[in-house]
């Protein structure tokens, strides 16, 4: 079963596979039984499609980078300086910051699961959850940075998180050169989701 | 009867390259935004905690072959099954066919931006003082245990050095088997590479867990 999704359901329940129909029922009875309020649903698609996402992460590794008061809370109380922010809940109630130094690449992976700081990056990607990343992550970090087109220098320690605990860790990447006269916004621009994942780097306003 | 774990996949070979995504691009089927809204919002309802969740899904048998928003599917449908909430011949229903039961709490629309920048902080008042404090060596506890619970396997039985403190957390091991919170000190452990891996590890790699006082000893010094 392959088709594409994206299409136009023209024909209605013809095209609906047999997930979308599971999914379906289940709305319908846990409607049916007052368990769940189905307009909630779409809020939280919403939610998480148009206001929880990666750009909130951008936002604080812009403020780290161009504050160094803030830099200094975001290491000693991360989740107090990124509720400053406006960013706080669900799968990032206990933040720890991390930041990347020519000597340290940081990178974060939950090998038993899925677990992600929702709160400033949004849904995880589709690899995060994978067996690929969640295996090797841990052993082999180096080839995961190269299946992401990032080589580090030899002498780069690479320092890998495990999040087995409800404690989410967000990498703050190294400030790309050449970003001086760089305002906040800008800044946030050159942050990537995956550099805030470790699995990536902050992009060079160059590039 | 052993717990049938199928989720610990830190160092398992064979799993082949990491496939990078786009930022922005959150479904990959149809069903996938109802799939990941019905979890949260039965997840709000307070019928489970994140633990028994999280052991409902890393015990399913077809774990490896199902994508991630499947498991998540199949995670609140056993859960709900086990609860006696839906009954697998409603779900093929698609209508009511039992009763429903009471739950604590039902997530409405316009509270779900209160909800989530709430969310469910798992800190609670230290049961007593921290055993171990941050530089001690410690050894993580060997060999796999009957229930859910959150020391990888690559991670058992190692030396490691304590690097954090958390504060005491709800224990996940009696959490995910209803025996309460019991919350106990989280430390973050960190380990070298050739701890983990023998020396075919990669050159200067260090790892970290983050680890409940109940899966580590003080380190006896004892090679091996």
């Amino acid at each position: 079963m392959s088709h594409d999704h994206d299409h136009d359901h023209a024909d209605g329940m013809s095209h609906l596979d047999a997930m979308d129909l599971r999914v379906r029922a289940l709305e319908t009875v846990l409607t049916q039984k007052g368990y769940i309020d189905p307009a909630a649903l779409d809020v939280l698609v919403d939610t998480y499609q148009t206001k929880i996402g990666p750009r909130n992460g951008a936002r604080v590794v812009a403020k780290a980078w161009a504050d160094p008061a803030f830099a200094a809370w975001l290491e000693a109380d991360a989740t107090a300086a990124i509720a400053s922010l406006g960013y706080t809940g669900r799968q990032g109630e206990h933040m720890v910051a991390v930041f990347n130094t020519p000597d340290t690449h940081h990178l974060v992976v939950c090998t038993l699961c899925s677990c992600y700081p929702w709160t400033v990056l949004g849904l995880p990607p589709t690899w995060y959850k994978s067996a690929p990343y969640r295996s090797r992550a841990v052993k082999d970090p180096r080839g995961v940075l190269a299946d992401f087109g990032v080589q580090l220098p030899e002498a780069t320690q690479c320092r890998i998180w495990d999040s087995t605990a409800e404690v989410r860790y967000l990498v703050i990447p190294q400030r790309p050169a050449g970003t001086d006269g760089l305002t906040e916004d800008q800044l946030a621009d050159l942050v990537t989701r995956d550099s805030m994942i470790g699995t990536g780097l902050a992009r060079s306003p160059q590039a | 009867m052993s717990y049938a774990f199928h989720a610990d996949l830190g160092g398992q070979p064979g799993h082949g390259p990491v496939t990078p995504e786009a930022e922005g691009e959150f479904w990959h089927e149809a069903f996938e935004p109802k799939a990941l809204a019905l979890t949260l919002a039965m997840g709000a309802t307070g019928a489970w905690n994140i633990d028994q969740s999280r052991s409902a899904r890393e015990t399913m048998p077809d774990y490896a072959r199902l994508s991630y928003y499947r498991i998540w599917l199949a995670g609140i449908e056993r859960l709900m099954a086990e609860r006696g909430l839906v009954g697998a011949d409603e779900v093929a229903a698609g209508r009511l066919l039992h009763p429903p039961k009471p739950l604590p709490r039902k997530l409405l629309a316009d509270a779900v931006p209160a909800v989530l920048a709430k969310g469910s902080p798992t800190d609670r008042p230290a049961p007593g003082p921290a055993r171990f404090a941050v530089g001690d060596a410690v050894r993580t506890r060997a060999g796999h245990v009957d229930h859910h619970s959150r020391l990888p396997g690559y991670a058992q039985g190692r030396r490691g050095t304590i690097a954090r403190l958390h504060g005491a957390h709800v224990f996940p091991d009696t959490n995910a088997q209803g025996r309460g919170e019991q919350p106990q000190w989280l430390y973050t452990v960190v380990f070298d590479g050739a701890t983990l891996w023998g020396p075919e590890a990669q050159p200067g790699l260090q790892v970290s867990v983050d680890a409940w006082e109940s899966y580590l000893q003080p380190d006896d010094g004892d090679p091996a």
